[in-house]
């Protein structure tokens, strides 16, 4: 394993924690704008911003400091109670949110910023509280990297600094330590450094908190005196402190810092009792001793005499060993390498299929079901399970960020058609597959985005029917018999289905005699290149239809249904699988081969009737199921494992629904059983494989193709029929 | 032995970046969440120097400085301030509640070091 660099390693955990910051934003704002929110909540908020806006500096990432930075100085009057947002003020807040999650995500991929919203919003944002603040500009060029040599390398050019340096009182309350000061003074160059000593009084006179001692250092250095001033910036205000450029004999500009007394005395007198005795004092007649302080070691000795008060007071100092907080009530989380997981979901997998082979070697073996062994492996399998169910939640996510991000597409979306929605979202906390929430981003905001355009009514309608002039969308989410259910509400009109119909006549989609029950109807609408709209709006009429909706569901493993009552509303509902791990498969055999068809995949399943089946072309035929002929495919001819049959007699018919309407009806030899599978990717090894979309190995340790059936369908030869040649060779 | 610090800061991404720059410059960090997480971290160590972020939820900078400052063993423990505002009056605020210093964010980390250097001596190291 490489080692990764920390720096990139920081930069993609800082984006993570954006995320986390902006969905703790938009909670502070929807509960600012519900009028749930408390004074911390605006503190919430603010720091949410203010984080984003300090890790970004870190990695230069101007324009989401300076958005963050403007956003937050209109937070800080919130915070400081100036500002009382109302409604609207907070629904700028929630769009200014938007922005900011947008530059992050531009930042994040290293993309050039839409600047379009940016300026207006920031304008807006300002406009609240009067204008902008004062440019940043100083805080922006505040950091640079200073490249340091700390070597005093060329003395050729070095100037002579004066500097007196004497420490008010205040100094050392602050934690502030001349020693150190002294000594990063050394650093710039050499020194020879006169203690005076003149003001420390007789040892009973001695107020050991007081600063007695003060100095004159020489410096030869080729620094400028900013660079001095800088070692002596914290204790700014805390001294005196005299800088003297000496450039040569006569001696030149000398720089002052003037000392501010009078900070407020924070830290409680000493109790006399703990204050340590002084150490012993230079003789006060004897010429001042002259102390140069090339040597670190003699600076300490130097400079004890005035330190001592403080650094004494400490107690002796403990272990360094971390120590381990009290428990947070927070909950704590762990980051770990997606890769890592993956691997630990292969192997669990692994352990299935080898937990499967090991049950039906003891099932061969026919021990009785009261042996140790048979008892100690159902143990082992319940196990199993229960890792494998584990090992699957790591990978699972509450899908509250995805449904922050649905609120966005409302808020555009209404207004884009300046319809008033309100949107709720219900069962946030439910957990799916980290990548079934990425995957179902696109087709989610679509329905959403229906559920506004077509789904909800305009006020006037809605004030006419009786409703609230405000429409209402619903996300909600559920766990539901080993499956999550997604939902979206609207309380609409409902489905106009004579219109509906009218459509699909019209665009000549189905025959205009045909008899549909109200859910057939319904699914119209993910036919391909439908489209209610009257006129093309600005959401919809994007060539994006919700049979591509159902297309990208389907290809979760899940399903979109629809049930809607006129003047009531629509329900789209969706249901996914809980992971994109394993599969529900029937396991089905044709020419002697055991394959698998994703259960979700499969309408129907029934036997092969002869009489049902009318002949199509030379070769292919077609089923006849109710009122519609499907296209007839035997698997065994479509994988190139035999020709076709002469007769299907005995044989299992799987009536395919795939999700963009295509159907088909698929002969298999036999079917095995229905059982989840655990998915292995083929993609790696042989690249894409028409019609089989993974493989996975069975109890018995066979390995077995999943089955693609769209794929397969849309590449199918169709033949059912021998041709004449083949009949004549099989005599 | 090299410095020990405390590192206080709500923003895992700066948490982060302190521990790499401490770590790098041979420092032993502590790190804590917030004010409160900070004095319960204290409670078990002695800092060569504390290091605070300003807003941070539960106990911001201010009341830690201030409870740190409290505690008779930390009177003169040295404190530097990570702020994001160079503005005077925030380091005059933070100089009232009991600071030795203060680092502007985002923090270099030489300098940073050198801060440290500057308020806790060399430590053991040299």
């Amino acid at each position: 394993m490489t080692t990764p660099d920390p720096m990139a390693e920081i930069r993609a955990s800082f984006f993570i924690e954006c995320e986390e910051l902006l969905e703790a934003l938009q909670d502070g704002l929807t509960q600012l704008d519900s009028g749930e929110a408390d004074d911390e909540t605006i503190n919430v908020c603010f720091r949410a911003v203010h984080s984003m806006k300090g890790g970004a500096g870190a990695f230069g990432l101007e324009d989401l400091v300076r958005f963050a930075h403007r956003y937050e100085t209109v937070m800080d009057e919130v915070r400081a109670g100036r500002l009382i947002p109302d409604h609207q003020a907070v629904l700028l807040f929630m769009r200014s949110a938007d922005v900011l999650s947008d530059i992050v995500r531009y930042s994040r991929d290293g993309q050039p910023i839409d600047t379009g919203a940016v300026e207006p919003t920031l304008r807006e944002l300002e406009g609240l509280v009067g204008g902008p603040p004062e440019e940043l500009e100083e805080e922006v060029t505040d950091f640079q990297p200073l490249t340091l040599d700390l070597s005093s390398g060329d003395t050729s050019c070095d100037t002579s600094f004066v500097v007196a340096f004497r420490p008010e009182p205040e100094l050392f309350r602050s934690g502030n330590e001349p020693l150190h000061l002294l000594r990063a003074l050394g650093e710039l160059g050499d020194v020879s450094t006169e203690p005076d000593v003149s003001k420390i009084p007789l040892l009973d006179e001695l107020d050991p908190e007081s600063a007695c001692l003060s100095w004159q250092i020489t410096l030869d250095s080729n620094r400028s005196v900013a660079d001095i001033e800088e070692v002596f910036e914290f204790v700014e205000g805390l001294c005196n402190l005299e800088i003297e450029v000496q450039t040569g004999p006569s001696d030149a500009g000398s720089v002052g810092l003037p000392s501010v007394p009078g900070l407020p005395d924070l830290i409680p007198d000493l109790d006399g009792g703990d204050a340590p005795e002084q150490t012993p004092f230079p003789e006060m007649d004897t010429p001042r001793p002259r102390l140069t302080l090339t040597d670190p070691e003699t600076g300490q000795t130097a400079s004890c005499v005035a330190t001592d008060p403080l650094s004494q007071a400490q107690p002796p100092r403990s272990s360094d060993a971390p120590v381990q907080s009290a428990a947070a009530p927070k909950k704590t989380t762990v980051r770990v390498d997606l890769e890592r997981i993956e691997r630990l979901v292969n192997l669990v997998g692994e352990l299935v299929i080898n937990q499967a082979m090991l049950s039906q070697s003891v099932a061969r073996a026919g021990l009785p079901s009261t042996s140790a062994v048979v008892q100690g492996l159902e143990e082992f399998m319940q196990l199993t399970r229960d890792i494998q169910d584990g090992v699957m939640m790591i990978r699972a996510q509450p899908v509250k960020s995805l449904f922050q991000r649905m609120a966005r597409i409302v808020r555009e979306s209404s207004a884009a058609v300046e319809k008033s929605v309100r949107f709720a979202t219900d069962g946030e906390a439910t957990e799916v597959d980290k990548t079934v929430i990425e995957r179902l981003a696109d087709p989610l905001t679509h329905m959403i985005r229906n559920a506004v355009d077509h789904g909800v009514e305009d006020s006037e309608r809605r004030l006419a029917a009786g409703k609230p002039a405000e429409g209402c969308i619903t996300l909600s989410a559920a766990h539901r018999s080993g499956r999550v259910v997604i939902e979206v509400t609207d309380d609409g009109g409902g489905i106009d289905r004579d219109r509906v119909k009218a459509i699909a006549i019209e665009r000549g989609l189905i025959d205009p005699d045909v008899a549909l029950s109200d859910s057939e109807i319904d699914d119209l609408l993910f036919l391909p290149g439908f489209s209610t709209a009257g006129q093309v709006s600005n959401l919809s009429g994007r060539g994006v239809g919700m049979d591509v909706v159902r297309k990208a569901i389907a290809d979760l493993g899940g399903r979109v249904s629809i049930s809607s009552t006129p003047g009531e509303g629509t329900c789209f509902s969706i249901s996914l699988p809980l992971t994109l791990a394993v599969l529900d498969g029937m396991v089905v055999n044709a020419a002697g081969e055991a394959l698998v068809m994703p259960i979700s995949a499969i309408a129907e399943t029934m036997a092969y009737r002869e009489e049902d089946v009318r002949p199509l072309g030379p070769e292919t035929q077609v089923l006849h199921i109710r009122d519609s002929f499907v296209p007839l495919l035997d698997l065994g001819v479509e994988l190139g494992f035999r020709p076709p049959k002469p007769s299907y007699e005995g044989s299992v018919v799987l009536l395919i629904a795939s999700e963009n309407e295509t159907r088909g009806a698929l002969i298999v030899d036999t079917i095995h059983e229905q059982r989840q599978v655990v998915i292995k990717g083929l993609q790696e090894s042989y690249g894409h494989v028409p019609g089989i979309a993974a493989a996975t190995i069975l109890g018995d340790g066979q390995v077995a193709l999943i089955l693609d059936p769209v794929d397969m369908m849309a590449n199918a030869v169709g033949r059912t029929r021998p041709a004449v040649s083949e009949l004549q060779a099989a005599g | 032995m090299s410095l020990s610090i405390l590192a206080v800061d709500d923003s895992r991404t700066i948490r982060d970046m302190l521990s790499l720059a401490l770590t790098q410059a041979g420092f032993s960090p502590n790190l804590a969440e917030d004010g409160v997480h900070g004095l319960e971290v204290l409670s078990g160590m002695h800092p060569d120097a504390i290091i605070t972020d300003i807003n941070m939820p539960r106990m911001d900078g201010f009341g830690f400085i201030e409870a740190v400052r409290g505690q008779a063993a930390h009177r003169a423990t040295p404190i530097l301030v990570l702020t994001t505002e160079s503005a005077p009056e925030l380091k005059a605020r933070a100089r009232a509640a009991g600071a030795t210093g203060w680092i502007v964010k985002p923090f270099d980390p030489e300098k940073l070091v050198r801060a440290l250097h500057m308020v806790a001596g060399p430590g053991a190291a040299r």
